[in-house]
This record gives structure tokens, C-alpha cells and sequence, in this order.
């Protein structure tokens, strides 16, 4: 799990060996600086309609609507009207992205909390609790990583939204209880761990089972609890993959739309659902569009820039999201 | 303020009343004797997530295939006329639907094709270069942005401004730049090459590809300093050029992870949705499968119709994954 370390740049024709000839050798240097010199052209590319955001995002809506962004550079003017407009709450064409700025935070943290720790406990059961079908439940969590969220969604909400109802000769049995969805924001929670629970108990699974077998088997002897073990010697273990986890799976739900759409009450909906309705309500508001699409990027991008290391290690070890 | 305080009571309410529970349950079974204590506790342990994997995956994904075969309108939470396969007969009979499917084909091999390629390039050409990780982490960021919002960013890019000298449109600035006339590309339904498809279809793939390559070119990156030194040496001795090393040498061993990165691409691609209806909502000729998933259950309420898309995205990402779990075992086998 650990990232490979990166070691200085070497010459680019180091590998060719003393012994190759002068031509060879500045053929394979230049061929490399060209590749070299294309890679940072793409990269640059890849920034560039970001960063145009970015700047426009501080463009009064005059400037954005008659001018493009790298206009900037040579008319500079600079405004925080955008952000104003966006985050204010007050007056009948207000956005109040700060409220849905909280909504997302709201659904993220429990929705990024609740599924890790059922996963890791999941894990841990199947990692070193002997009971019967032990394999054939992690095969059945493996097989589920397969199902779409668009098999699951319609059923699901009808579920949570009606709850479960059986009906046997007459008598109707209620086995799951209506949960309400059009004022909490549980569904959306429960939803999102559902979602999210067949990949991270794969991951974590295949984690702890790969702990020292001794350390753990010592203190199940000393008489240690399934609980205490859990606690005291498997979870500081995993600390590491637990981050990466984390880490992923916060992003994920942060910048998720469907869940969000379809799951969220209508007061509750997350922030990305509210820059869709921008863009369909507002859509020749630019100015409003820039500023709206930058607070929803700002935490993920700051989760981005500090974090980037754990990132990469969930993508690295979680590469079939399902 | 009293938001903010509101926004992490309930965060936190949430996750204190879930853990007290699963607590209390814990302490329950330790008054349970002998053996169904043992069983108590692993019921504990392992109970919620069978739980929420089976009212939230398992039945639902059983349900949706008996939904695909009911009746296609009618009551999205109500449907109780089977039609057989009338659905699934429709979808591909249906000429719109098969415009759907064939967009699909193409988000598929030039989303997938373009998103690994520039990541297998982009991570062989800057391995080992100055300032390796800036250059990767510019194309890395994308990832961590909403589709939704790359849809945003991408309408600045696309946009056609009602004045054409007032273009703030890159891609139009561009385009003027060097003569032609600026269009609203997001319209553009032509395919200059036939068989091809539509522009503006290629043009929501770029943004695919733009949020995708990061992803393939860290995955891979770490895939290809993962190679042992030794064979790159033995094969440079052997007086392989670079570029045959990478060929012959790198790509056969770094192959378990083209192909994780190849499947999770597809899967990806195939779940398309937020990009879409924040450009175009599927107008245009552009729609998806994802998409028009949605937009038959829920704004035209149809929820059969619906089912059966979303049975038929299920269907073609079953064999994507298998392979995909017997490429690594395969892998984990030599290893």
C-alpha cells in the first residue's frame, strides 16, 4: 500500500550505456525532451479551463458576459460581487449556497462516517471470526460491487419512502418502517452506506485479514473480547487504509449528484444539485454560475491539495467503485 | 451560526445514535450463554452490513429486474401490468433509444480508449522527470471536482455569446483566432467523418476525458514505477531502445493494471449522468444510457422503461467486472 518512492531525475539517455554510439544517443535525448516538453503542454491544457473558472469567478458580470477570462490579464478588474451574490440568503432571487453549502456537510460527514465503520466491522467478522458461510458471505459482498446505483435507486427509494409492507391473508405486516424521506435526511445517508458498504468491505477485508495473525490470536488468549480486539489492536492497525477510505469516499459523496437529486428532501438537496438548477434557472448568469461552481470545489480541493497522498492510495487500492 | 450548530448536531446526532445502538446490541449478546453468544457477537459485528446490503442492493436490484418487465406507465411507485419483455423490445426497437445505445458505444471506446492512452503516456513520459509531481498533480485535479461542475467549467469553454464580438467562449476565441466562424457547439449534431459520432457528443466525451486521465495517469504512474529495475536493465543491455523496453517489457508486466484502470473507466463511463445534464440534459441527439434511465422513471414516469435501461447498463457491466476480478487473480496467481 505504501507509494513508490520517486527517485531524481536521471539523463535521459543514461540507460543507452557508455558504449552507445553519439547518434543513437542524441536521437533517444531528443525524442525524450519532445515527449517531456508535450507532457507539461498537456498539463498546462488541463489547467487551463479551471484556472479560466477561477478567474472569471473575480470578473465583474459585465466583464464575463462581453469579454473572455484571459482578458484579465491585460484589463484587470477585480470584484468579490459574484461570491456575494451567491451566498447571500436574503431577497427573492438569492441562491443561498451557504445553506446548501451546509446541506452537503450534513450529508457528507455521516454518510462518509456510517459506511466505514459497518465496513470495518463487517471486515473484521470476516477476517478473523470463524462462523459458518464466512466465505460465502465475502463472495456475495464481492459479487454486489457489481450492481449499478441505477439497479438499486428506484426500488430503494420506494422502500424508504413507504416503507416495507407485507401482506398475508389479509393482514398487512409492516417489516420496515416509513422513514419520511420528505423531511430527513437519513434516506439519503442510508442510501449513500448501501452504496458505498461492497468496495469498502473488500478493501478493508483483504487489509486486516493481512495483519499479523500472532498479535491478534495473543490477545483473543489473554481473554480479550471480539470488542476490545476490535478496538485496541485492529482499528490503530488500519489506520492507514481506514484515511485512504475516508478520504475517497468523503469526495465521492461530496461531489455526488444523483444520490443527492433523487434521495435528498427537497430542503435538504446537496450543493451540486443546486449548480445544476443554476444552470438550468440561471443559465445566462454566468457571473453566478463561476461563483456557485467555485464554493462547491473549494472543500474537495482543499481535501485535494492536503491530502493528495491518502487520495491517491484509495484510488490506487479502490479502483472498482460500484 | 445556529445553521452551522444545526448542520453538526444532526451530523452528529446521526452517527452518536447509530454507534449506541450497535453498542447496546453488543452488550445485549454478552448475557447470551455459551455458543449463541459467540453467535450474538458475530451477528453484531457482521449484522449491519449484511442489513444494509440486502434492502439496499440486493432486493432492490432483484425488484428492478422484475420492474423492467411490468407495465411502462402508470404511477412511478405503482406498476402492476406485466408485458413480458416489451421493454427491453422497445429500447432496442425504438430509433431514439438506439441513437442512446450508440452514443453510449462511443462514450465507451473513445472515453475509456482516451482517458487509459493519455494516462499510460503521460505516466511513461513523466516518470522520472523534473517535477514529476506538479505535472501530474495538474492533471490529477480534475478528479477532485464535481461533474457537475466540470460541466460548469466546460460551458465557459463551449459557450457561443449571442454578440460575436463579444466571443468570451475559449473554444470560439480560438476558432475565430484562426479564421472559421464560431459556433454553439454543444448543437453541433454533424459528423464530419460518416459512421463518426455527432461533434457535440465528442465534445461531452472531452469533458469525460478531462475528469477520467488524472485517475488513469496516477493509477498507472505507480503501476509503472512499480516495474523492477532489473528487467528495464536487462532489456537496455539487451540493446532495446526505450521505447521497445516500454513496449516488450513494461506494458506485459504493468497489464493487471491497464485493465483494472481500463474496467473502472468503462464502469464509469457508463454511469455518465451528472455531465450530461449539466450541458445538455440530453438534448441534441447527446443522451446516455444513465441519463435517459433517469429521465424515463422520474420526470416522464415511466418506470418500467426505466428498470430495463437500468438492467441493460447492469448487463454489460457484469462481464467488464469478471474480467476484470480474473485479470488480477490471474495476476496475484504469477505473482
Amino acid at each position: 500500500m505504501t507509494l513508490p518512492i520517486i527517485t531524481p531525475a536521471s539523463t535521459p539517455y543514461e540507460h543507452l550505456g557508455k558504449d552507445a554510439p553519439l547518434g543513437k544517443k542524441l536521437a533517444a535525448s531528443l525524442s525524450t525532451r519532445i515527449g517531456r516538453a508535450a507532457v507539461i503542454v498537456v498539463c498546462l491544457l488541463w489547467t487551463v479551463p479551471t484556472f479560466g473558472l477561477l478567474v472569471s469567478s473575480f470578473r465583474p458580470e459585465n466583464d464575463i458576459k462581453t469579454t473572455g477570462w484571459w482578458t484579465f490579464f491585460t484589463h484587470p478588474a477585480v470584484t468579490l460581487q459574484n461570491y456575494r451574490d451567491v451566498l447571500s440568503s436574503s431577497g427573492g432571487n438569492a441562491d443561498n449556497f451557504g445553506k446548501y453549502f451546509l446541506n452537503t456537510v450534513r450529508i457528507t460527514l455521516p454518510a462518509t462516517f456510517i459506511p466505514i465503520v459497518i465496513a470495518a466491522l463487517a471486515a473484521y467478522a470476516l477476517a478473523w471470526m470463524s462462523f459458518k458461510g464466512r466465505d460465502w458471505v465475502f463472495v456475495g459482498v464481492v459479487a454486489l460491487m457489481v450492481v449499478p446505483i441505477q439497479m438499486a435507486m428506484v426500488p430503494l427509494l420506494r422502500l424508504l419512502n413507504l416503507g416495507g409492507h407485507l401482506t398475508i391473508s389479509g393482514h398487512t405486516y409492516t417489516i420496515f418502517p416509513n422513514l419520511d424521506i420528505n423531511s430527513s435526511v437519513v434516506s439519503v445517508w442510508i442510501a449513500h452506506t448501501c452504496f458505498a458498504l461492497p468496495l469498502a468491505i473488500f478493501l478493508l477485508k483483504n487489509f486486516i485479514q493481512a495483519l499479523p495473525k500472532d498479535l491478534i490470536e495473543a490477545a483473543r488468549i489473554d481473554g480479550a473480547s471480539h470488542l476490545t480486539v476490535f478496538l485496541k489492536v485492529v482499528l490503530p492497525l488500519a489506520v492507514p487504509a481506514l484515511a485512504s477510505l475516508a478520504i475517497f469516499q468523503f469526495l465521492w459523496v461530496w461531489n455526488d449528484f444523483l444520490v443527492g437529486k433523487v434521495f435528498g428532501p427537497s430542503d435538504l438537496k446537496p450543493m451540486t444539485w443546486k449548480l445544476n438548477d443554476l444552470v438550468g434557472s440561471k443559465g445566462q448568469d454566468w457571473q453566478r454560475l463561476t461563483a456557485g461552481a467555485f464554493v462547491s470545489m473549494i472543500v474537495p480541493l482543499g481535501v485535494f491539495f492536503s491530502l493528495q497522498r491518502y487520495f491517491v492510495r484509495g484510488l490506487t487500492a479502490g479502483a472498482v467503485k460500484g | 451560526m445556529g445553521d452551522l450548530v444545526a448542520t453538526f448536531g444532526t451530523a452528529l446526532a446521526g452517527i452518536a445514535i447509530f454507534l449506541l445502538v450497535l453498542l447496546g446490541i453488543y452488550f445485549v449478546t454478552g448475557f447470551l450463554p455459551g455458543r449463541s453468544k459467540e453467535r450474538g457477537r458475530v451477528a453484531v459485528f457482521l449484522g449491519p452490513a449484511v442489513l444494509f446490503l440486502l434492502i439496499g442492493l440486493l432486493i432492490p436490484a432483484i425488484r428492478t429486474i422484475f420492474l423492467s418487465l411490468y407495465t411502462n406507465k402508470g404511477d412511478a411507485l405503482d406498476v402492476n401490468k406485466y408485458v413480458g419483455l416489451s421493454n427491453y423490445r422497445k429500447i432496442f426497437g425504438d430509433k431514439a433509444t438506439r441513437m442512446v445505445l450508440l452514443n453510449n458505444l462511443w462514450w465507451v471506446i473513445l472515453g475509456t480508449g482516451f482517458s487509459v492512452g493519455v494516462g499510460l503516456a503521460v505516466a511513461r513520459i513523466a516518470d522520472q522527470m523534473k517535477g514529476e509531481r506538479v505535472w501530474k498533480s495538474l492533471i490529477f485535479l480534475p478528479t477532485a471536482i464535481s461533474m457537475v461542475g466540470a460541466g460548469i467549467i466546460w460551458r465557459f469553454v463551449y459557450n457561443k455569446s449571442p454578440d460575436p464580438a463579444h466571443e468570451f467562449g475559449l473554444l470560439n476565441a480560438v476558432v475565430t483566432k484562426v479564421g472559421a466562424s464560431p459556433r454553439i457547439w454543444l448543437l453541433q449534431q454533424q459528423n464530419y467523418v460518416p459512421g463518426a459520432p455527432h461533434l457535440n457528443t465528442v465534445l461531452l466525451i472531452v469533458i469525460f476525458i478531462w475528469i477520467q486521465a488524472g485517475f488513469c495517469t496516477t493509477v498507472l504512474s505507480a503501476a509503472v514505477k512499480g516495474v523492477p529495475d532489473s528487467l528495464k536493465e536487462a532489456a537496455s543491455i539487451d540493446g532495446a531502445t526505450d521505447l521497445q523496453a516500454f513496449r516488450k517489457v513494461t506494458i506485459p508486466y504493468i497489464m493487471p493494471t491497464i485493465v483494472a484502470v481500463s474496467t473502472t473507466t468503462i464502469i464509469a463511463v457508463l454511469k455518465v449522468f451528472d455531465i450530461i445534464q449539466s450541458t445538455t440534459g440530453g438534448n441534441f441527439n447527446t443522451d446516455v444510457l444513465a441519463n435517459e434511465m433517469y429521465d424515463k422513471t422520474y420526470p416522464q414516469n415511466q418506470p418500467g422503461y426505466g428498470a430495463a435501461l437500468a438492467v441493460i447498463i447492469f448487463a454489460v457491466v457484469v462481464p467488464v467486472v469478471i474480467v476484470n476480478l480474473r485479470s488480477q487473480r490471474r495476476a496475484r496467481e504469477i505473482a
